[in-house]
């Protein structure tokens, strides 16, 4: 294993965490997908703080704060979703636009198509 | 050799496990599978010497992260509606730009190495990874992030607690 085969292991995730974000239709689906692109760069931090002279702690260090950070946006993407579910009964993005169109007439709970 | 081998196995459990996350209708099924990808990850994370971080992986993704996402699809009941799949059109589309940013990562790997290839080889040593050197570093260098990050923590304890509140007069 080298520095190379590492990064090409993580472009291959990234790009394959890109396609699921752009294709997935669900928002649990889509925080998935976002979740395989952030695992991709933790992989390359560890992999250029291993390969590389210097510091080799920077590295690990670095993915601890990532990973830190990834789970307090998973804590608050997911009760997002929650809301979200409670209000519209519906999960599909493609439904989800009412920021970017006002809506006619709000869809009360459960009634939304 | 030994850790070659572990490297190729690792990485083709983790491509397969990502296709799976990808590509499957069912979101229980996605999250399983992903279970499955964070194990490889922790995998890799042992064989570059961070055996600490592949803990702190496995308990806070594997552990934290997926309850929480599996507690969210069984409490919104959304295991058994299949999901609503786009048109090939835009199916397509992500396609091409996944693969036309993968395409410009690689290109810009190889015209990079090309010049670098020579200290690359610099392997460190088998204690970097261990909890106490990290310790150190974390409450010696990085010890103001480190406490700015529990109030990131906190932040986001409360927020998660204001969002999934009832509204009043819901």
């Amino acid at each position: 294993m080298t520095l190379e085969r590492c990064l090409l292991l993580a472009f291959a995730l990234f790009a394959i965490g890109v396609y699921g974000a752009l294709t997935r239709r669900h928002l649990v689906g889509l925080l998935i997908s976002i979740e395989l692109m952030l695992n991709a760069a933790n992989i390359n931090l560890a992999a250029f703080a291993h390969f590389r002279p210097g510091d080799a702690t920077g590295g690990a260090t670095f993915a601890l704060f990532t990973i830190a950070v990834a789970a307090c946006e998973m804590a608050a993407a997911l009760s997002i979703v929650v809301a979200m579910y409670r209000r519209r009964r519906n999960l599909d993005l493609d439904k989800l636009r009412s920021l970017r169109e006002p809506i006619e007439a709000e869809p009360g709970a459960g009634k939304a198509p | 050799m030994m850790s070659s081998i572990l490297f190729y196995g690792l990485s083709t459990l983790l491509f397969a496990a990502a296709l799976l996350v990808i590509l499957s209708r069912n979101p229980i099924h996605s999250a399983l599978w992903l279970v499955t990808a964070f194990f490889a990850v922790a995998g890799h994370y042992v064989l570059l010497n961070a055996q600490f971080l592949a803990a702190v992986h496995v308990i806070v993704y594997a552990g934290a992260i997926m309850v929480l996402f599996l507690f969210t699809i069984m409490l919104l009941n959304l295991n058994k509606e299949t999901e609503p799949q786009h048109s090939l059109l835009v199916k397509l589309a992500g396609l091409v730009a996944g693969g036309m940013l993968l395409v410009v990562m690689v290109g810009a790997l190889r015209r990079s190495s090309a010049e670098t290839a020579s200290d690359l080889a610099t392997v460190h040593s088998g204690t970097v990874g261990l909890v106490e050197t990290l310790g150190k570093v974390l409450f010696r260098d990085f010890l103001l992030p480190f406490e700015l990050s529990s109030i990131l923590f906190l932040a986001a304890l409360v927020g998660a607690v204001v969002l999934g509140k009832k509204e009043l007069g819901e």
